[in-house]
């Protein structure tokens, strides 16, 4: 269970959250001049980073506001909470820690 | 429960060769669908001088941490053929293999709770019956003759309302799956390297002429990428996306108990899937955890919530005790159907996508994926499974169907 520091409401249990997939993927700003590929991209292709990963969650039990993390996907330790439209913070990259293969077993 | 019927096996099934400087083909992945394929590729297409790289040991991801269910009860045409064609495979494999997997055709049953499961369930027993798959509607009577030890009562939030039923489907034991495979494999030739981790790909402009691990540079003029969960990370090294989301799949098992659930049973709505595994354990699977994850574990609140719909289902399994729970890495796609086929680099292939389905599959996927290699063009099978899907539109859509759980 993740422990998630919510801004508007304190340290709250995952269960009350919902995630929202990959951070900072703006709408197309032309979206009539996108070919099929592009559109692809947009509607079916997101970042699946092994690592440290911007992404959304929503406090659908809370404030039911949205925001930002910046999440480890091998630890998951979460290295920063950030308000919607404002740009990734810059981090520490190197804490991801590869975890050994099967070490949770 | 004894333990007899379990085949012994020798010390030894495969050799641990050095890594030869080149081969023919690489697949990149040891586990089922790595073995599957290079077994056809050598069976099938003659292809004997390839290697299987696998980072850590044989058959030690998702191989391992699966709960084992085959069927090929799926909704739309396309899925329905793959997997047909597979549990065709299954039923053969143990003889072609010379090697017991205790395949175990006990039946699959997926219960509907709502009148929108029911209507959802009869018309793809419908449409199974139409592909040539075995199905059936149980109402709730037929369901606790079956599986005497269901909860088939009005007083429980979601009653039992029927299930599909595919008495061909069932489980089998994956380790000696994943050991019948190696053993064949390496009879034929073939070189499975273990404890070698990919860490690039060599091109000569957009072809794939080699591949860089740590125990060395590897020439070859095929690529094929088995790797599930990190097949993104493989993708990027080779310069181009896949519409992949890896997340952490939970699975458990409790103490061995004595025989007393003879079928599989899987709902979709209180979401939960239950067999009894040959040893006595019951084995449990539910859902992904809903985030991005390569930590093969996850949220202890996924547990809970499969443990609480399978007591509600299983008032007898109130007393048992979770043993073990553990995560894998699934390799999810937003049409929930795998990609099996060509990449934008020449001479790579992709098999993957497959999510939280992908044992069931490992005999199709690896006859299609072989042919896609060795003939460079898909197998009529897994040619809907291309990845141009997701421009052209022509998704399989089965998410709201059959594949929700696995």
């Amino acid at each position: 269970m993740l422990l998630i520091s919510c801004p508007n409401c304190g340290s709250r249990d995952e269960t009350e959250f919902h995630y929202g997939g990959q951070a900072h993927v703006p709408y197309p700003e032309n979206p009539a001049g996108l070919n099929d590929r592009e559109w692809a991209e947009f509607l079916f292709y997101r970042d699946n980073t092994k690592g440290a990963f911007a992404e959304r969650w929503l406090h659908s039990t809370g404030c039911r506001q949205w925001f930002n993390m910046l999440r480890d996907t091998v630890t998951y330790d979460i290295q920063a909470i950030y308000p919607m439209g404002t740009p990734r913070p810059a981090t520490a990259a190197a804490t991801s820690v590869i975890a050994p293969e099967g070490a949770t077993k | 429960m004894s333990t007899d019927q379990l085949p012994e096996h020798p010390d030894f099934l495969w050799r641990n060769p050095e890594p030869k400087s080149s081969y023919d083909a690489v697949i990149v992945g040891g586990g089922g669908h790595g073995l599957a394929t290079a077994y056809f590729l050598a069976k099938n297409h003659g292809m004997t001088n390839i290697a299987i790289l696998e980072k850590g040991w044989l058959a030690g991801g998702n191989m391992a941490r699966n709960t084992t269910i085959i069927r090929s009860n799926y909704l739309w045409d396309e899925s329905a053929a793959i997997y047909e064609h597979a549990l065709k495979l299954w039923e053969i494999l143990p003889e072609e293999l010379e090697y017991d997997f205790l395949f175990s055709q006990r039946g699959v049953m997926n219960l509907a709770h709502t009148l929108g499961d029911v209507r959802e369930s009869i018309r793809r027993v419908g449409a199974n019956k139409l592909n040539g798959v075995d199905a059936e509607w149980l109402d709730p009577e037929q369901v606790k003759e079956l599986c005497p030890i269901l909860n088939i009562s009005d007083n429980i939030r979601y009653p039992v309302m029927g299930a599909t039923y595919q008495p061909r489907a069932g489980i089998a034991k994956h380790d000696h799956v994943a050991w019948a495979f190696a053993r064949k494999c390496d009879e034929l030739g073939v070189d499975i390297i273990q404890n070698c981790e990919v860490t690039g790909f060599l091109k000569d402009g957009n072809r794939v002429v080699g591949v860089k691990t740590n125990r060395g540079t590897i020439n070859t003029e095929k690529v094929g990428l088995c790797a599930a969960g990190h097949s993104s990370v493989l993708a990027e090294m080779a310069g181009f996306r896949l519409p992949i989301q890896s997340h952490p799949l939970q699975a458990l098992v409790s103490e061995l108990h004595e025989p007393v659930h003879p079928t599989v049973v899987m709902s979709n709505h209180v979401h939960v899937y239950v067999s009894q595994a040959h040893k006595g354990e019951l084995v449990m699977g539910a859902g992904v955890d809903s985030y991005n994850g390569y930590g093969q574990r996850g949220s202890f609140h996924v547990i809970e919530h499969q443990m609480a719909a399978a007591v509600e289902l299983f008032p007898i399994f109130a007393r048992a005790h979770v043993l073990r729970t553990w995560g894998g890495i699934v390799d999810t796609t937003l049409d929930a159907s795998p990609i099996v086929g060509l990449s934008p680099v020449e001479n790579m292939f992709v098999n993957c996508g497959w999510g939280t389905g992908g044992f069931k599959g490992t005999p199709a996927a690896g006859l299609t994926f072989a042919h896609t290699i060795a003939t460079g063009t898909p197998h009529k099978l897994n040619q809907p499974f291309a990845l141009e899907r997701f421009e052209t539109g022509a998704l399989i859509d089965e998410h709201g169907a059959a594949a929700v759980a696995h």
